[in-house]
């Protein structure tokens, strides 16, 4: 064949080389990736997505800080072990508002995708300050420093914004209001009536850690305690098809 | 090897030269060759079989019509069908009846024990031996009742959780923080308390202590200090502490009382596999 006796235009032209190897390397990532852009089953419409409440962000934050994703993952694949263990397997649209996804692929703790409500605050307040008080063949280090360090909302309608230009739909309300709805979600004291307009009935108010003002840890906690919890699995029924 | 397979073998070269270096044009070897046209033919076969080529609105299905989806749905549903009817007989049976089916009862602790090490272990601990605010399931000491239908009715609806209408629910005074009590009077009946099950800190408050209990904790804990299950008051009689039971920590829980949560697990586990629990739970040791 005339043509592959060409090869040695190629192979002395470096440049030239460099262009046609990136092209064809290049077919392979837009076979793969294009498309999920305008499938339409890439992510289905689920009942229940909220963007994430101001302290709850703030968690997620201190979570992708502190490298938890090096140890736990937030995916349930959908096999019968870890839907048995952990619940139903995790959906595309459940990860939608996260920017970076903390999906992650190394378990050395288990998953943490709907740890929300499986464990009272105390718990996580206890088990974060000393793993091994509450599950003695824990490898997990300590993190009780985080009861000390006390946060505020100072900053976080910043990061709402951020996260807005990425196409999370906070709206002007949920960030005039970003400062008042962090500190309200760990004080039942104080006026959250707000808060539960913008993001939904079903938020979570209380003082996660137990101690007065806003720590770390209620934001930690918090955003641990929603995990998993948005979708109403008990009236959802997933398209097979997918 | 002969010298001679270092001379010309008959085969031609590339026509490169390089430096008086040339290459031979030999060519591949025809089991490689066939491998590679193979894997070709396989690969096409394998995405007309399996979802493979995006298209406008979605991917092509396959004809096997595989999912992963409705993979794990029937493999569930597979394992749930095999156990299905003893399942329902478990949550059909009355709770006192489990035990005497020899072979529901030995379904019922080994799938509860399952579902312990799954949900319950990170709190009460692998072995049931609890930790410190999280209660040891082993022993005879129980807050809300350790017969089965009591363990039962406790992991249905939770102890203290905002998730169930009907949870189990007490709530007891931080009697410092809200200065219900004086400090001293905190002292002193920290101090009764303690002598109730071994020494206290200071004797010489004991009796003093006593009628602070009597004014403000007996309504709860009882008159003997013996407990009140209806409301989840500890029998402060025993030496089994849930919260410590040194002079800082029973000091501690008078101050600032304890508020201690467990989920309800009516919403993510089956009635039979509660029933499965409650009875792994019921034989461990301290069931009545």
């Amino acid at each position: 064949m005339a043509i592959l006796d060409k090869h040695k235009l190629i192979e002395t032209n470096a440049t030239l080389l460099l262009i046609l190897s990136l092209l064809v390397v290049s077919i392979g990532g837009i076979v793969q990736i294009a498309p999920l852009f305008w499938l339409e089953n890439t992510i289905e419409d689920v009942e229940g997505m909220r963007p994430y409440t101001p302290l709850e962000l703030a968690g997620r934050d201190i979570y992708i800080r502190e490298g938890c994703y090096t140890c736990h993952s937030q995916m349930i694949r959908p096999m019968r072990d870890e839907v048995e263990r952990y619940g139903h397997y995790s959906l595309a649209a459940e990860s939608k508002y996260d920017h970076p996804f903390q999906w992650g692929s190394k378990r050395t703790g288990p998953d943490l995708a709907r740890v929300g409500g499986r464990y009272s605050d105390d718990w996580h307040v206890d088990h974060l300050i000393d793993p091994q008080s509450v599950v003695p063949e824990s490898v997990m280090p300590k993190y009780g420093f985080l009861t000390q360090k006390r946060i505020d909302g100072d900053h976080i309608a910043d990061l709402m914004k951020a996260n807005a230009i990425v196409g999370v739909p906070y709206t002007e309300d949920m960030l005039a209001n970003a400062y008042h709805d962090f500190s309200a979600q760990a004080d039942p004291d104080m006026d959250y009536d707000g808060l539960l307009e913008r993001y939904g009935d079903d938020v979570p108010v209380r003082n996660f850690d137990g101690q007065s003002g806003t720590t770390e840890m209620d934001a930690l906690v918090a955003y641990l305690q929603m995990l998993g919890t948005l979708v109403d699995f008990s009236t959802f029924t997933p398209d097979a098809n997918r | 090897m002969s010298k001679k397979s270092h001379e010309k073998p008959d085969v031609p070269t590339t026509g490169h030269s390089w430096d008086g270096i040339e290459e031979y044009d030999n060519p591949m070897p025809r089991w490689w060759l066939w491998t590679f046209y193979i894997t070709i033919i396989w690969g096409i076969g394998y995405t007309i079989a399996y979802p493979a080529w995006p298209g406008i609105q979605s991917a092509t299905s396959g004809l096997l019509g595989y999912s992963t989806r409705a993979e794990v749905t029937a493999e569930i549903a597979a394992v749930d069908a095999r156990n299905a009817e003893i399942n329902a007989q478990l949550a059909s049976t009355d709770l006192t009846a489990i035990k005497a089916d020899p072979n529901l009862n030995s379904f019922a602790t080994s799938s509860g024990a399952a579902v312990f090490k799954t949900w319950c272990a990170q709190c009460h601990g692998s072995g049931a031996a609890g930790a410190k605010g999280y209660p040891n399931l082993l022993d005879n000491d129980w807050l809300w009742g350790g017969d089965i239908e009591a363990i039962h009715e406790t992991i249905r609806v939770g102890i203290r959780t905002d998730e169930h209408f009907d949870t189990r629910y007490s709530e007891m005074p931080a009697f410092g923080r809200d200065q219900f009590l004086e400090k001293p009077q905190i002292e002193a009946v920290v101090n009764f308390v303690m002598s109730l099950s071994g020494d206290p800190l200071d004797a010489s408050t004991v009796a003093e202590g006593a009628e602070v209990f009597a004014g403000n904790c007996a309504s709860c804990h009882g008159e003997q200090a013996e407990g009140d299950r209806s409301q989840g008051a500890p029998n402060l009689r025993d030496a089994i502490w849930l919260y410590g039971g040194s002079y800082d920590d029973i000091y501690e829980t008078v101050f600032n009382s304890r508020y201690g949560v467990m989920p309800n697990w009516d919403t993510r586990l089956t009635e039979a596999q509660i029933r499965a629990v409650a009875t792994y739970v019921h034989q461990l040791g301290g069931g009545e």
